[in-house]
Formats: structure tokens, C-alpha cells, sequence
């Protein structure tokens, strides 16, 4: 069963309190965040801060950080001074190229050496914020083994686009479903924008209601309370998790007894099916913090 | 000596005639009869009141060496604690003990007067800012007294604190005294404290910005209670003595506390239909009144009575029908000011009615759920709510010990960490509430439950809580923040804590 | 050994964190520190230690700091001692 991406809280990396409570409220992962939270004053001081947080403090969640864009004078400083406190992931910005994907590869790979770490461990994951980018998705998800998932940057998208925020989210619905089809021809996940009115309470819980329904596996937030609904709206009902159970109770029962094709009312259960059952049961059981 | 709380209380203290040291929750058995006040004549169409605070001081018969008490219903918003230990400064009175039900902020005024001899002893619920730290400092003739709501009514009524003259502001008084709390530009509702030291001090004075024709119709204390009146343009500050409805906090960390609060109380076996519960007005409690009301609509419970404190939400859910009336001593914002005003299932109710654990049962003894802070906890379950990580009293013992003695379940919330310091400690520096009354407590990394309470223990098993043992919890604390230097103290004791029944659970020494 | 020549500062008064500004520091004296905090009696010992070792660590042994703590764990006291030592360097700064 592959790693819950549900929630994807953002937190800024130059603010010591957030980053030691950050861990507390249940959220899939954590992104400490070198770029946009952070001023170009204190990109030194946020990378120290980052980089002691993750050494010192036990996060019960995954922990990734947002470096800023390899070509930036800043990039390559982040990840020199992040890697070796090891998070488990690493998040590019804006991200355009295969060969982007490929040169932070090959640092952490030099990294992972250098401390110590088994190859591999360190995962990566690119946000596509510019209709470039989106063309090149397919190229960026496989650029790397690390590549863990494709997420849209809503905000510089809608940008770049040349158009404004609505109400129903019509301009992202292209991005977003290209975005997804890539992360899925690549066999990886898909991770939703980044909501920003903290105030529109219902209008989040309809969209997080509408990328579920489109095929996301999670969203960026960006504060507890917004992780919190996102977890709820991917809660599956008593119905569905029943559903789960007899799946894979039939599948289980055909396994069992070796029969060639597995059944249940009637209908085929083949390998998706099940999949699809497993992570049914997969949200069930996280939504217990 | 040291008392079954493990502290060490010294053998003599002065001030205090025969040290008890605290020896369980409800292991001292009080013997004798109660006091009341000397026996008073009046005639009739006698006039009761007077042109001034000076009059009245001079017509109370204050002398020496008195002692004097006030109610703290009006909070920070209170003018006439400091008005009248002014006048009475000014009159040359010395030595005499300033007995409020608390003492607040605004209170930093009297310190002069006190720095000058006009009081020389404090007995009372709590003190803040600078006034707190006089207290903590060892200057006034003898160790401060810290009760709480019950404790003081306790000692009131027994005798143990003889109160000469009680000066009691009131928001609607008429002309032969008889008192409300409802009406006027100074109104604070329930006079809960203030109605003990009417019925048991020698002499009391009114003093009003409300002055009414005789006779009131909704009386709170009555005027055979009331000796004197003064009418003064104002008595308080309508802004410092309620606030408007209180918003609920939007902290993701208190909210997260309530939500564990709130999930403690739906699994603990005591949520079902007529239970009863208390919340406190700081920011968890009023997220968890939210949480609660969203659970108890849902599983269409309704809760026989609530006990305050009593802030908006609670209001909201008595005007919703989801609590059957409330038992109230005190009220914090306008809404609920109303509500104790219009709504006859709001009640009001005495100190004593509320906590005072040496009558025929107080409302406490019925309770169910409580919530309840904490400045800090220990491995014992202990609470300090009295003093700071500095042993500076900055806090109240208020209704804490008496509640979580009487009610059913008592958790204590509290973030693990406030600033760099932990809450959870292996010792609080001063005890005011005993670990075995204390039953769960909760803070956003982690939930402990006291070892004493098996059936919590299987009963929150299964609710998806962050349950952990209280050495684990502080051990996380202590983990984030490394583990505190202990303060340097001295020998000198400066402040005695007495537990609701009189005996002392711990002493505050002065920090060094 | 790396001297320090000129000050660097890093940090904020937010709640959690701490002001750090390194000084050339007396010929001989070592590393001196001067701390206000909230939690001194609590921590000081603590959080002196961590400035100290923190910079001992970087090769600095003789410095001036002023640290200004509102309540900051090890882990940002280090952080900020660090960026306030690279300030002062002038080496990987903003």
C-alpha cells in the first residue's frame, strides 16, 4: 500500500515555532518551505532552521521540504544543507524540464553517498506551475526513480495562464486533469493546489470534494484546520468501507482457491479493483489519529 | 510535617493557629457549628444611606487590625477594592487583612497602600501582575492565605476567616439594600461570592452606581443583610467587568486540545443523557463547549444541569434546550449577563451552594465532567494553578480543587509546552490541586489517564486518542525542550495553600 | 580557528526564537555570552552551553554574543547561532 498523501501541510521554514509544533496535528506530510515563505534575506537562516528541526525533532509524518528552483542561486545551497538531516523528501518548484528532475537527482544521489544513506531513500516530488511545465509532466514524473508525485502550483498556474480565480475552478480543470493523467501514465500520485482563502470554509470543502472526485490523492494546505477537512472528505462512508471488505474478502477467497477469475454480484474484480479496495480501507483506518 | 501529597509543610506557621496538614481529599472530618455575625438592631424608617465612603468607613466601626473583604464579580472592570482601601488610607487605618474573593490586575493600585502598613495580611483566591509578586516577595506581616471558591466559603462560614466589614459593590441596590446583580450600567449577574460575605460579615456596606426606589423584586442578597449604602457615579468598568461574547479561539493547537477534551468525554461512560459538566472560560474550554454541543446534537443528548463560570456558549446551549438550567457564580460576558437576567433555568447560586464541601452537599458533589487549566502538572497528577515556572504567584486557585473533587471526571487541559516550558514536570512547584482527584489530562501531543482510574483506562481505549502515560508525555516535553533547572528557593514561606477543607496541601517559599 | 571581524545577527522576536548577534570578542577572553530570556533560570545554563558548543563546533573560540531568547529550543538556538556565524564570516550568506 503506497504512502497516504491525503494532506501536504505547508510550513515556513523560517519560523522556529511552526516548524516544532508542525508534526502535532496528524497531517500526511509535512513541506517545510525554503522558497516562497521565506525572504531572500533570510534564505540562509531558514535553511539552518530546517536543517536543525529535521536532526533534532521526531515528526510522527513524512518530512519534505520545498527547496527553491535549481536554477536560482538558492537551490543547490538548500539541498546541500538540507540532505544530510535526511527528510524523506524533496519538492522542486515550477518545474519545466526532465533535465531539472535529473541534476537534483544526481545531488542527492552524491549526498546520499557522501552520508552514508541507503540509495534510494531520499524521494522527490515536482510541483507543475506553468503550461511549459504541464506539456513536459509526462517527462518530469519519469525523469527519476525518486519521483514519488506530480502536484499543480494553482496559484502561478492560473498566472501563466493569463486569467483570473473563479468560483468552480474552470480554468484548472484542463491543468488539473492533464497533470493527472501524466502522474498516472508515470504510476505516480497526484497532488492537488494549494487553497489560500483560509476564511471560505465551504468553498474549500468543494473543491477538495471535486479533485477526490477527479482522481487526486491529496492537497497542499496550508494550516491544520484545512488538513483536518481534506481528511474527512477522503473519509470513506460505513458503505463503501463494507464494500472494501467483501472485495477483498472474494479476492482473498480466489487466491485461497486458485480459481482464474474472481467474482462478486456478478461483477469482475481484476487487479485495480482491488487496489482501489486496499486504499478504501487505507483512508478508514488513517482517519483515527 | 509532610502531608500525603508528599510536600513538606512546616510545622508552625504563622498566621495560622493549628497547621492540619492535608491528608486526602476527604479525609479531614470538621467538627463544631458555624459562626454568624453580631447581632444587629435596627429601627424602623432608619436610614441607611450615607453621603460618603468615608461615612460609611466611620459608621462600619473599622479599626486596627480589621479585617476586610470585597467580591471580585466585577474583574479587571472593579473600582471599589482600590476606592475604599484608598479612603481608608486616607482615614490613617492600619494593619487591617484584605480578604477578597481574588484579586486581579487593576488591584496593582493598592500596593502602595500596603508598602505603607494600611494592610498588613492577604487571604484570598489569587493575585496577578505586580500585586502577585508583592504577595510572593514575604513583605506583608504573614504568609498569604490562598482558598478556593469552596474553601473560602468554608472558612467564612466556620469562623476560620471572621470578616469585620464586607464592602460589596453593587450593580442595582435599593435604598434599604436589598442587592442584584442584573441591572445597571455596572451589571456582572450572578453575585455568587458576594452573597457569602454578606450573610456572615458584622457589617456591611453597599456601594452602588445604581441606586433604586425600595423595594427591588429580583434580590440576590437581601437588605437584612446590608447595613450601610454609598452611591458613587460609577463602581466599575462596564467594558472591564464583561466582555462581549468571547470568539472561539482559532489556535490549530487549542483547538486540537478541545477536540481530545471533547473525545475524553464522549468515551469516558459518562456521556449519556442528564449528565452534567463544567467548562472553564480559557480558550480550549470554550472550543471544547463547541465540539461537545456539535456531539451531544448528534447523539441527542441533553445534559440535566452545567455549572459556571458561565460564558456565551454555555448560554447558547441552555437557550438550545441542550442543557436543562445552569448553576451559576459567576458570569464573564453580556450574553450570559442576559441570560441569568431573562431566563428563569439560569440560576444563581452562592460560593457555598457551588463548593463549599463542609454543608449538606454542594452543587460539585453532583457533577459529572469538569474541565479544567493548569499553569502546570506532574507525574503524580498534581496541578499548580497558583504559581508560575518562577514560584511567582500570578494565578487563582479558584473553583479547581473543588471541582475535580466533587465531579465524576476531571481533566485538566493544558499545550505540553508553554514557550519553551514544559507543562507536564516530574514536580509542580506548588500543589493546589491533589493528583488523586485529578483523572485525565490532555494536551495536543498526547493524552494521560491517572492509573487510579481503571475503568477510564478500558473505556478510552478505543476512541482514537493519543493515550500515553504521564512519564511518556513528559518525557516528550522534556525530549523538546530539554529538562528545566530547578528554581532556586529559599526556606522562607510566604504563601499557605489551603485544600477546600482547610488543611494545607502545600506552602509557596519565596524564589530567589 | 576562524575569527570573527565584524558582526552578524540572526533571528527575530517571534515567540520560539531567538536574537543572536555575534561580536568580535575580547583577545583571550573566549567566548562570552550575555543572555535575556524569559526561561533563565530554567534554561540559561542551557541555552549558553548550546551557543557555546555550537560555536566551538564551527571553529569560533572567541566571540561577543548577545542573545535575546523568547522561549527557542536547542535546535533554532543552533540554527540561528550558525546563520548569525555565517553572517559574520561572510561565507554562504544570504
Amino acid at each position: 500500500m503506497e504512502k497516504l498523501r491525503r494532506s501536504m501541510m505547508f510550513v515556513p521554514g523560517n519560523n522556529p515555532g511552526k516548524l516544532q509544533s508542525a508534526g502535532v496535528y496528524g497531517t500526511d506530510s509535512v513541506i517545510f518551505d525554503l522558497e516562497d515563505a521565506v525572504a531572500i534575506t533570510e534564505k540562509d537562516a531558514a535553511r539552518h532552521l530546517v536543517y536543525n528541526a529535521i536532526k533534532s525533532i521526531n515528526y510522527p509524518c513524512e518530512v519534505a521540504v520545498r527547496i527553491n528552483h535549481i536554477q536560482t542561486p538558492f537551490g543547490r545551497d538548500d539541498l546541500l544543507a538540507v540532505l544530510p538531516a535526511k527528510p524523506d523528501l524533496i519538492r522542486l518548484p515550477k518545474a519545466e524540464s526532465a533535465e531539472e528532475i535529473r541534476i537534483v537527482d544526481d545531488i542527492i544521489s552524491q549526498v546520499e553517498q557522501d552520508c552514508g544513506f541507503a540509495s534510494g531513500t531520499i524521494k522527490m516530488g515536482a510541483a507543475i506551475e506553468t503550461a511549459i511545465g504541464l506539456r513536459q509532466a509526462y517527462e518530469i514524473a519519469t525523469a527519476s526513480n525518486r519521483m514519488t508525485f506530480l502536484a499543480i502550483g494553482g496559484e502561478d498556474f492560473i498566472a501563466d495562464l493569463k486569467t483570473t480565480r473563479s468560483k468552480n475552478g474552470r480554468e484548472l480543470f484542463v491543468p488539473r486533469s492533464e497533470l493527472l493523467l501524466a502522474a498516472r501514465a508515470a504510476g505516480i500520485q497526484a497532488i492537488d493546489t494549494v487553497f489560500s482563502d483560509v476564511n471560505d470554509e465551504e468553498g474549500f470543502i468543494e473543491e477538495v470534494m471535486m479533485i477526490k472526485g477527479l482522481g487526486f490523492d491529496g492537497k497542499s494546505v496550508i494550516n491544520p484546520r484545512q488538513a483536518g477537512l481534506v481528511h474527512k472528505v477522503f473519509q470513506p462512508t460505513e458503505k463503501e468501507i463494507a464494500q472494501a471488505k467483501r472485495i477483498l474478502a472474494a479476492y482473498e477467497e480466489a487466491l485461497a482457491k486458485k480459481s482464474g477469475v474472481i467474482a462478486l454480484d456478478g461483477k469482475m474484480i481484476d487487479g485495480p479493483i482491488v487496489t482501489r479496495a486496499e486504499r478504501v480501507l487505507a483512508y478508514a483506518a488513517a482517519l483515527k489519529r | 510535617m509532610i502531608n500525603t501529597a508528599g510536600r513538606v509543610i512546616p510545622d508552625t506557621i504563622t498566621g495560622i493557629a493549628k497547621v492540619k496538614p492535608y491528608a486526602g481529599p476527604f479525609a479531614f472530618v470538621p467538627e463544631g457549628r458555624l459562626v454568624g455575625p453580631k447581632i444587629r438592631a435596627s429601627k424602623p424608617k432608619s436610614e441607611k444611606l450615607l453621603k460618603s465612603i468615608e461615612q460609611a468607613i466611620d459608621a462600619s466601626g473599622l479599626q486596627d487590625g480589621m479585617t476586610i473583604s470585597f467580591h471580585h464579580h466585577f474583574r479587571n472592570g472593579d473600582y471599589v477594592l482600590n476606592l475604599v482601601v484608598e479612603a481608608i488610607a486616607r482615614k490613617g487605618i492600619k494593619g487591617l487583612t484584605l480578604a477578597p474573593s481574588s484579586l486581579n490586575d487593576i488591584n496593582d493600585k493598592i500596593i502602595p497602600f500596603i508598602e505603607q502598613g494600611v494592610i498588613r495580611a492577604i487571604e484570598t483566591s489569587g493575585g496577578r501582575g505586580k500585586l502577585g509578586k508583592l504577595m510572593t516577595s514575604g513583605k506583608l506581616d504573614k504568609p498569604v492565605i490562598i482558598r478556593s471558591h469552596g474553601g473560602r466559603a468554608r472558612a467564612i462560614e466556620c469562623g476560620d476567616l471572621h470578616i469585620d466589614v464586607a464592602f460589596l459593590g453593587a450593580p442595582c441596590c435599593d435604598t434599604y439594600g436589598n442587592i442584584n446583580g442584573i441591572n445597571g450600567k455596572s451589571a456582572c449577574g450572578s453575585m455568587g461570592y458576594a452573597m457569602v460575605d454578606a450573610a456572615y460579615a458584622d457589617k456591611v456596606i453597599a456601594l452602588t452606581d445604581n441606586l433604586v426606589a425600595h423595594p427591588l423584586h429580583t434580590i440576590s442578597i437581601p437588605q437584612t443583610h446590608v447595613d450601610f449604602i454609598v452611591e458613587l457615579e460609577s463602581i466599575g468598568d462596564p467594558k472591564g467587568i464583561a466582555s462581549g461574547a468571547l470568539r472561539i479561539s482559532r489556535d490549530p493547537r487549542e483547538l486540537l486540545i478541545a477536540e481530545y477534551a471533547t473525545g475524553v468525554i464522549e468515551y469516558s461512560g459518562y456521556f449519556k443523557d442528564g449528565y452534567s459538566l463544567q467548562l472553564g472560560s480559557g480558550g480550549a474550554s470554550l472550543a471544547a463547549a463547541k465540539f461537545i454541543k456539535e456531539k451531544m446534537l448528534a447523539q441527542k443528548i441533553t445534559a440535566s444541569f452545567g455549572v459556571g463560570g458561565v460564558t456565551a456558549p454555555f448560554v447558547e446551549m441552555l437557550d438550545q434546550g441542550l442543557i436543562n438550567t445552569l448553576f451559576d457564580t459567576q458570569d464573564f460576558d453580556i450574553p450570559s449577563i442576559e441570560s441569568i437576567k431573562n431566563n428563569p433555568r439560569h440560576q444563581e447560586m452562592s460560593a457555598s451552594f457551588y463548593a463549599n464541601p463542609h454543608n449538606g452537599g454542594a452543587i460539585v458533589n453532583n457533577l459529572d465532567v469538569v474541565i479544567l487549566s493548569a499553569t502546570e502538572v506532574d507525574v503524580n497528577f498534581n496541578v499548580n494553578v497558583i504559581t508560575d515556572s518562577n514560584g511567582t504567584i500570578m494565578g487563582a486557585s479558584g473553583g479547581h480543587c473543588d471541582t475535580a473533587a466533587g465531579a465524576k471526571l476531571a481533566i485538566v487541559v493544558a499545550p505540553l509546552l508553554r514557550g519553551r516550558l514544559p507543562m507536564v514536570l516530574d514536580r509542580v512547584n506548588t500543589i493546589v490541586t491533589p493528583g488523586e482527584t485529578v483523572d485525565v489530562i490532555v494536551t495536543e501531543r498526547g493524552v494521560a489517564i491517572n492509573p487510579l482510574r481503571k475503568d477510564l483506562i478500558a473505556n478510552l481505549s478505543g476512541a482514537g486518542l493519543p493515550l500515553m502515560s504521564i512519564e511518556d508525555l513528559k518525557q516528550i516535553a522534556y525530549d523538546l525542550a530539554g529538562a528545566p533547572d530547578p528554581i532556586p528557593v529559599s526556606d522562607e514561606v510566604v504563601g499557605v495553600v489551603e485544600y477546600r477543607d482547610g488543611t494545607i496541601i502545600d506552602v509557596i517559599r519565596k524564589p530567589l | 580557528m576562524r575569527k570573527i571581524f565584524q558582526p552578524g545577527q540572526a533571528g527575530t522576536l517571534e515567540s520560539n526564537d531567538i536574537i543572536v548577534t555575534i561580536a568580535p570578542g575580547e583577545a583571550g577572553s573566549g567566548i562570552v555570552i550575555e543572555l535575556t530570556s524569559p526561561v533563565i533560570k530554567q534554561y540559561g545554563r542551557r541555552i549558553k552551553e548550546v551557543i557555546a558548543e555550537t560555536l566551538t563546533g564551527l571553529g569560533i573560540t572567541e566571540a561577543l554574543v548577545q542573545a535575546n531568547d523568547k522561549g527557542a529550543l536547542d535546535c533554532a538556538i543552533r540554527a540561528r547561532v550558525q546563520t548569525a556565524a555565517a553572517r559574520a564570516l561572510q561565507e554562504g550568506g544570504n
